[in-house]
């Protein structure tokens, strides 16, 4: 009585609220009246006894989808009065077609009924110890029998989660200063290029170095070799 | 009327599907509601594996919508990034005017 009571409750809160979700004028509240029907068909998925299920519901359309539908929604600067001008002219038509699709699933669950041997096509029984939760079925069943396509489902969400950033990833607006390390390190200009005559000291050129602790080995390059041997020292 | 039997969660997920479809139709300018509808419709076909994996007994059912949840939500995140960037290209996300992507 009372669950049956629940149940209809539940129900009709979830049919209310997508019916708001397809009509409301302002998207926002879509998404909010998304969030109260992901809540009520939790509620529906417990009644039915999973549990898990609802948990999963909860956490990733109400924690995760949802809340990027409102990101989206509230970002986008988007005139929606103007969005929704067809929304008379497509009712007619939806109508008739939601009309149409629904006597057609009355007609299936009209003249459907289980096979007499369907208990016996159980592939994963509900495990008839009272003591196995829901969630440790579920999890016995995931990690053994379906792990190839637990992992392609990781495989997905890895996908997507790469694919989003890609797709959004703005690799440089104008106005904002990079640090490019290239030209930061490059030693083109620190080092100026100087044409020394043969024989010259630092003193006759007007260079002053500081005096260094020990002094560094200059690089003998191949075609300057010949120029300037005193200068360069006498280690090659 | 009063026991809560498969019946009643298939009607249930029936009339969710097709308000999904209706929404489909009666927002075919605003591609988010689009969007929130296909999460409804997603929605109804869950629940009708979890009614069935309910009745029967049967955890398969439940392995199924989970997978069935977790392509959902790569599908909005997807879906929501392509919204996002044809926004800033374009400046509107009507759904006409995507037809130009064809080239």
């Amino acid at each position: 009585m009372i669950a049956a009571l629940a149940f209809y409750i539940f129900a009709a809160i979830l049919i209310a609220s997508a019916v708001m979700v397809v009509t409301s004028r302002n998207p926002v509240h879509s998404v909010l009246f998304l969030i109260l029907a992901f809540f009520n068909a939790s509620a529906l998925f417990l009644m039915a006894g999973a549990e898990f299920l609802a948990m999963i519901l909860v956490i990733v359309y109400v924690g995760a989808v949802a809340v990027l539908f409102l990101f989206v929604v509230m970002m986008l600067d988007i005139d929606f009065a103007q969005l929704r001008q067809g929304f008379q002219r497509y009712a007619p038509l939806g109508a008739v077609i939601g009309a149409i699709l629904f006597l057609e699933l009355l007609f299936v669950y009209g003249s459907w009924q289980f096979a007499p041997d369907a208990a016996t096509l159980r592939m994963n029984a509900v495990p008839a110890d009272p003591t196995v939760t829901n969630t440790e079925a579920l999890g016995r069943l995931v990690y053994t029998d379906y792990i190839y396509l637990f992992q392609i489902s990781g495989l997905i969400l890895l996908v997507a989660m790469i694919g989003a950033i890609v797709l959004t990833l703005r690799d440089k607006p104008a106005n904002s200063k990079r640090q490019d390390i290239g030209t930061q390190i490059a030693r083109a200009e620190a080092v100026p290029l100087a044409k020394v005559p043969a024989g010259a000291g630092l003193g006759t050129l007007g260079i002053i170095r500081r005096k260094l602790p020990e002094p560094p080995k200059p690089k003998a390059v191949a075609q300057d070799d010949h120029g300037h041997g005193g200068h360069h020292g006498g280690h090659h | 009327m009063l026991s809560i039997g498969l019946g009643h969660y298939l009607t249930v997920s029936a009339i969710l599907f097709v308000l999904g479809i209706f929404g489909i139709f009666l927002n075919r300018k605003n591609i988010i509601v689009i969007l929130m509808s296909l999460e409804l419709i997603l929605l109804s076909v869950n629940l009708n594996l979890v009614a069935f994996s309910s009745v029967l007994q049967d955890l398969t059912g439940q392995v199924f919508a989970m997978f069935v949840l977790t392509v959902a939500a790569a599908e909005a995140a997807i879906g929501l990034a392509i919204v996002v960037i044809y926004f800033r290209n374009r400046g509107s996300i009507e759904v006409e005017d995507i037809s130009t992507l064809k080239g």
